[in-house]
């Protein structure tokens, strides 16, 4: 081929792909449709199951719950009318009345004490732990359901605002067997559709929603885009109306984008440091032993500037584990500044020989190394030699499990309740408290702060864990996320939730 | 021939039985216990210990690898821990994904590579020479990942030409399909046609140095017929081999360009299976790529025979 045939071809090459290309609608906009990017490829579509944050996002779509939460933290009803406390054990839900599920069946008090049975006996249950205070459940009427408690556990019913409280059909259920995941049918405001693992899920409006006046768009596809980068491309391009967990560092570009716009709320979590304080040999460090150095540790580190640095500013450092929207909030435990005279001071009282060697596992992510490098560089002003350890998430699971860490950089969620927040990471003996820390007080008002219902006696007991807190330093909170969606300004309606959660009722979508 | 043939086909039997417990037992070796990614953040013991019973995960690893095994024999992979999808599924579902994008990468890569390298070579230490090389040593030191978020934002950012992310079905809109697959597929046959480019050269440079080119050339044959058919033919044949392993390089770059434009494909159904610990999708993704691998080297085996009449008589 001559070199002029070879660029022929090439330019009629390209002229072809044009054509081919040219008219495609490839960035269709259509206003009964409402695509969102998920920063995760969801699990098992079943709410006894599912384990995944972004599950719970496609479950909001799918799945409605006996109760939800507001904006404001609040816990309103949703499938159930009302609710009522008999006594300290006892919950009585009222059902709304003429409820479908997906498959045309009624949604009893019968239907709810299967899920809840499910929940609670099913193999593999992801909700077990969560009510595991459930004694029994008693049908009284169609639509009255009375559950039985073994002990007061305030924290249940807000357990019941996600997953735990979602009801399914047990028609359904019975049916489809170990493939109820495949094809779930609940009583939500959108019926599944369809599923191809890592990519997309889709969401077909119900017309016998008992809310479907709060349903203004007929279709959500989730897709799912790990990458953090990509997602907003495609939020960019308009391949997506909305996405969940934009990255702090593309918040500058959404803003400066016409067509976008942004939520940025706080969210139920935080990120903090466990450490290891009675697990193993790993804790017998002058860091696991010495609640001086670790707070030697918390004053050394400048909360403010490594959300700074890390976040561009942009989530809350803190020293507690409950936000600062939460009810059970201490206003009197406020995030410290950095003291290094303090951290010096208290690294003499300890005793110990400088530096201080600590090893601090992080995830193997951009922004948890980076932290971690700055936590490192704060820390050795103060007398510390901190050693980052990167490593993968599930590997670090284990490493936490079988109490190979001195110091570990990890995250939580969070919970509606602050009690979710707290018991399991605190409390002597419990799955989470992998540093295995134990204080008979804190185990004292954790536990009467679940027996307890009214929010002023348990807020006056949270208060009083923040403080111990504080002196033990055996989990070192840095700061509490936030939430940030972004999405088009097509997108109307949307309430921010604490949870993260993207309900779809009262979203529309303009042409 | 035919009982070349036969011997590399029966090769392929303990290969893959090889691969199999290899992967099984690598498997093993990964830090992190399936159950606690599986049992999510609440880790209750007792919900740790029914996931580890369902999952056969309590009992001896030699009865777990023949259980997985002697399923797979009767065709059986299993379901993903993490999903409850049939593995057997996933990877009927992902395959055709990868295959499109690797086609459409390697027919990028020969159309970009093979031409430069001939241009290369019958231009020896000229301009479009260094041009080519130039452009060769660009597209092999680019990183795949770099270049795919570059395209995206250039692309479907800024110029609004094509979807970012995602894939469509060539059997549901050919269109839409081309679009959403021909960008991961020119950032992964990229770093191909400049392999294929330098060998492409320094074959056709052997090959135009050879007698048989100078009595083409007496003869009074057209330079573009000697090119091409007397010297690019015999140089193809090393060609063909790389490209043939090359093929392999498809199926492991898809794994990074994959993850960037957030097609479902094979490669990232293996990344996100290891990275859940959901062994059964892992097993399956390994032993299928393994065949895929092993037959396209026996594929070129062929090819060698049909391009180069002397190994005929082999």
């Amino acid at each position: 081929m001559t070199r002029p045939s070879l660029l022929a071809t090439a330019l009629l090459a390209a002229a072809l792909a044009s054509l081919v290309l040219a008219p495609l609608p490839a960035l269709a906009q259509d206003s009964s449709t409402l695509r969102i990017g998920l920063a995760d490829d969801p699990d098992l579509l079943d709410p006894t199951l599912g384990r995944s944050f972004v599950g719970r996002i496609v479950f909001a779509g799918l799945c409605d719950k006996l109760v939800d939460i507001d904006a404001n933290l609040n816990i309103v009803p949703q499938l159930a009318a009302s609710y009522a406390w008999t006594d300290s054990k006892t919950l009585v839900f009222k059902l709304r009345p003429g409820v479908k599920f997906h498959d045309g069946t009624d949604l009893d008090a019968a239907a709810v004490k299967f899920s809840m049975e499910r929940h609670l006996t099913m193999p593999g249950s992801a909700r077990r732990g969560e009510i595991s205070t459930l004694d029994r459940v008693e049908v009284v009427d169609p639509l009255t359901v009375r559950m039985v408690l073994k002990t007061p556990t305030a924290p249940f019913l807000a357990a019941l605002t996600d997953r735990a409280g979602m009801i399914i059909s047990p028609k359904a259920a019975e049916a489809a067997g170990k493939d109820f995941p495949n094809k779930p049918v609940c009583a939500g405001p959108y019926k599944f559709v369809e599923r191809v693992a890592q990519d997309h899920i889709t969401l077909e409006r119900f017309d016998g929603y008992w809310n479907a006046a709060a349903i203004k768009i007929n279709r959500i596809i989730y897709r799912t885009v790990i990458d953090p980068s990509v997602r907003n491309a495609n939020l960019q391009a308009g391949a997506l109306d909305m996405a969940e967990r934009i990255q702090p560092t593309d918040v500058d570009a959404i803003r400066k984008n016409a067509k976008l716009a942004l939520a940025v709320y706080d969210g139920l979590g935080y990120q903090g440091i466990t450490f290891n304080v009675g697990h193993g040999d790993r804790s017998k460090t002058p860091l696991g032993q010495s609640a001086l150095v670790r707070q030697a540790l918390d004053a050394a580190i400048d909360r403010e500037a490594l959300v700074q640095v890390v976040y561009a500013g942009m989530f809350t450092p803190s020293a507690q584990a409950i936000p600062s929207a939460s009810p059970f909030y201490d206003p009197s435990t406020p995030a410290p500044k950095r003291d290094l005279a303090r951290a010096k001071k208290l690294l003499a009282e300890s005793g110990m020989k400088l530096p201080v060697t600590v090893e601090l596992t992080v995830t193997n992510s951009a922004d948890q190394v980076q932290t971690g490098e700055v936590i490192q560089s704060m820390a050795s002003e103060a007398g510390f030699d901190v050693k980052v350890r990167a490593m993968e998430f599930a590997a670090s699971l284990d490493a936490d499990d079988r109490g190979d860490f001195a110091a570990h950089l990890i995250g939580w969620s969070g919970r509606a309740d602050a009690d979710g927040n707290l018991y399991n990471f605190l409390h002597t003996g419990t799955p989470l408290n992998v540093g295995r820390y134990s204080s008979k007080d804190v185990d004292g008002w954790l536990d009467e702060a679940r027996a307890v219902t009214d929010v002023k006696s348990r807020q006056a007991l949270y208060a009083k864990v923040a403080k111990a807190h504080i002196a033990d330093v055996p989990l070192m909170y840095l700061y509490i996320n936030k939430w940030i969606t972004g999405m088009s300004t097509r997108v109307e309606g949307y309430i921010p939730v604490a949870d993260g959660i993207i309900r779809p009722q009262g979203i529309t979508l303009a042409k | 021939m035919r009982g070349h043939l036969g011997i590399r086909i029966l090769q392929v039997v303990p290969t893959l039985l090889l691969v199999s417990i290899y992967v099984f037992c690598l498997q093993q070796l990964m830090p992190g216990d399936p159950a606690l990614v599986l049992a999510g953040e609440e880790r209750d013991p007792q919900v740790l210990a029914q996931i580890r019973a369902e999952l056969w995960l309590d009992r001896p690893l030699v009865i777990q690898y023949f259980h997985w095994i002697g399923n797979v024999l009767t065709g059986d992979f299993g379901f993903s821990w993490r999903i409850r999808q049939p593995v057997a599924m996933l990877i009927g579902q992902k395959l055709p994904v990868t295959l499109q994008l690797g086609s459409m990468a390697f027919i990028i890569a020969i159309s970009i590579g093979v031409p430069m390298g001939i241009i290369s070579a019958v231009n020896k230490n000229g301009f479009l020479d260094y041009l080519a090389n130039g452009i060769g040593l660009a597209g092999l030191s680019t990183p795949n990942f770099w270049l795919g978020i570059m395209l995206i934002l250039l692309v479907s950012v800024q110029l609004g030409w094509l979807p970012p992310s995602g894939y469509v079905p060539l059997s549901e809109d050919w269109r839409q399909s081309l679009a959403t697959t021909i960008m991961p597929a020119f950032v992964l046959g990229n770093a191909i046609a400049a392999v294929l480019m330098r060998h492409t050269r320094s074959a056709m440079l052997t090959a135009l140095e050879q007698d048989y080119v100078r009595t083409a050339r007496a003869k009074g044959l057209r330079e573009w017929t000697v090119v091409i058919h007397h010297a690019l033919r015999n140089a193809l044949v090393p060609v063909v081999t790389l490209g043939a392993l090359e093929l392999g390089t498809l199926l492991s770059g898809a794994v990074l360009t994959e993850q960037v434009f957030s097609v479902p494909g094979f490669g990232k159904l293996i990344v996100d299976a290891v990275f859940n610990r959901d062994y059964p999708v892992v097993q399956g993704v390994v032993l299928v790529t393994a065949t895929v691998y092993v037959s396209l080297n026996l594929i070129a085996d062929v090819l060698y025979v049909l391009i180069n009449p002397r190994l005929r008589g082999a």
